[in-house]
């Protein structure tokens, strides 16, 4: 096995195994489009980044965070977190990325890796990234979940219940944020938010507890990354685009297998 | 007279612009049964949450007693489909370390003994209305707010939930806050009587409430005439369709209304 498919892999496997919990969340507190919001917001991250001569990791990390508690102040006015203004949101920070990219004569940029990910860009440091920012962001989770599952099932009663909602919310939000930033080379700022919503769909049928589906969410992500990536290498196709294809078979599969039982 | 478990002193409070509450003053004591009544878009829902912390108001105070145990019944609960949760780990999450015996106990005293088991999103609309009365009680509250506790329970089981509620007032000590449409059988079961249309059109014994002109302006002498029958004080006569005939001396008018009502 070639070494960059490895570092992908392992890069890839480290982002499932944080991916499926949080993406149990999102599914549950239906943000798929506030991930959206934050993937594109990061592709701004790029630019910036690239324009301020630093890390345009540290572009991305900063603008997808900076996005993330915007977003989460928003939510608490529930007239503006609409999904239309969300869309607006969305592609607009999608649009202007893309825009100030092409702007940039001076700089080269393949435009292609960070929209779609490219397992060639995956770097070690990369890889021991999605680890150890991996366990940084389980750990945290952890430590809200129970109140993020209680207010799944409803803020207020979590909220009259002792559950600090808006805390842990934040803390929720700014934690896709980091995901988001980490999988921008990996599955690329398009298809970021399916890494986190897909494997969390797939796995709903055969969960029977919140715990069970977020575990089951985390195994086939990596299901998914594994047959994505390997794909990817033997095919010569972007790396995104494939693990997201490869997610999308195995929601159909326990669809199907859920139907049959 | 015992000092309340929540107070609310003048409360006003206006959501997107629009005036929700006007100065708005209750109290619910221990054992106290404490009814809001009122047309839709009156803010029952909102007063409610306002009382538990869940809305700021914008003028006026509310006073909860520290360390107060609290059992919410919101108007209505959406279990996102996506979400796999039993009954018993939704009764859980409300008290972590209540005994599988109690979560069975406080489910058949809301007539849901046999849902243990299922899934949250599986239930019906009564029976996930009675899960959620089961497990505000759990808690043992000291103040229970309940939002339409009832709605969508046939109505068998309207009239048992509502004696659950009262026996839990009269028995545990346990102040109520209380939503409800169904005028006559909480005006029955009621101490206190609080018509809202924004503001607190009347308030008092329930008696005194259904004898209000704004009380009749709002609601008709229809719902004068549900009150008699249910409390059994027939010192009037009912007209053909139910309603009471205007020269029963409890009716002043078949519709009043008062100087500061500002509806319709």
């Amino acid at each position: 096995m070639d070494e960059f498919l490895q570092r992908a892999l392992a890069a890839g496997l480290g982002l499932a195994v944080v991916a499926g919990p949080l993406g149990c969340l999102v599914v549950w507190r239906r943000m798929a489009y506030f991930g959206d919001t934050i993937a594109h917001a990061a592709l701004l991250g790029v630019v910036a980044g690239l324009l301020l001569g630093a890390d345009p990791a540290l572009g991305v990390v900063a603008l997808a965070v900076a996005a993330a508690v915007l977003l989460a102040a928003a939510e608490r006015d529930r007239r503006l977190a609409s999904d239309t203004l969300l869309g607006i949101l969305s592609h607009g920070a999608l649009a202007a990325g893309l825009v100030a990219l092409s702007l940039m004569e001076e700089v080269r940029v393949n435009l292609m890796t960070w929209l779609l990910g490219d397992i060639l860009a995956v770097t070690w440091t990369d890889a021991a990234l999605a680890w150890g920012g991996g366990a940084l962001v389980l750990a945290a989770l952890a430590l809200v979940w129970r109140a993020l599952v209680a207010a799944a099932v409803d803020e207020d009663l979590a909220a009259v219940e002792g559950h600090r909602v808006g805390l842990a919310r934040l803390v929720l939000m700014v934690l896709v944020a980091l995901l988001v930033a980490v999988a921008l080379k990996v599955v690329g700022a398009l298809l970021a938010t399916a890494l986190l919503i897909i494997p969390a769909a797939a796995a709903r049928p055969l969960a029977r507890t919140p715990e069970q589906m977020a575990l089951l969410a985390a195994a086939m992500g990596m299901v998914a990354v594994a047959a994505g990536l390997g794909a990817s290498w033997r095919f010569d196709t972007p790396s995104g685009p494939s693990i997201v294809v490869a997610a999308v078979a195995v929601f159909v599969l326990t669809r199907v297998a859920a139907r049959r039982g | 007279m015992a000092e309340p478990l929540v107070r609310l002193d003048r409360v006003s409070l206006s959501l997107g612009g629009q005036q929700v509450l006007t100065e708005v003053s209750l109290a619910v004591e221990p054992g106290r049964i404490v009814t809001i009544v009122g047309p839709n878009g009156a803010g029952k829902s909102t007063l409610v949450k306002v009382a538990l912390g869940l809305l700021p108001p914008e003028a006026g105070h509310v006073h909860r007693r520290p360390g107060l145990a609290i059992g919410y019944v919101p108007q209505r609960l959406v279990v996102a489909p996506t979400l796999p949760l039993s009954v018993r780990r939704f009764l859980a999450m409300a008290v972590p370390r209540a005994r599988l015996a109690d979560m069975e106990q406080s489910l058949e005293r809301v007539g849901a003994g046999h849902v243990l088991a299922r899934q949250v999103t599986a239930l019906s609309g009564g029976e996930l209305q009675r899960v959620m009365l089961a497990r505000a009680v759990l808690r043992r509250p000291d103040f229970l707010a309940l939002d339409e506790p009832v709605g969508g329970v046939d109505m068998t089981g309207q009239a048992e939930l509502y004696d659950l509620i009262a026996g839990l007032a009269r028995d545990h000590g346990s102040g109520v806050l209380m939503v409800s449409h169904d005028l006559h059988v909480v005006m029955a079961a009621t101490d206190e009587v609080v018509c809202l249309n924004r503001h607190v059109c009347c308030a008092g014994h329930p008696e005194a409430v259904s004898r209000h002109p704004e009380y009749l302006g709002l609601f008709g002498p229809r719902a004068a005439g549900s009150l008699a029958i249910y409390t059994h004080v027939h010192d009037h006569a009912h007209l053909a369709d139910g309603t009471v005939g205007a020269d029963s001396p409890h009716v002043n008018g078949p519709h009043g209304h008062g100087p500061d009502c500002r509806h319709g």
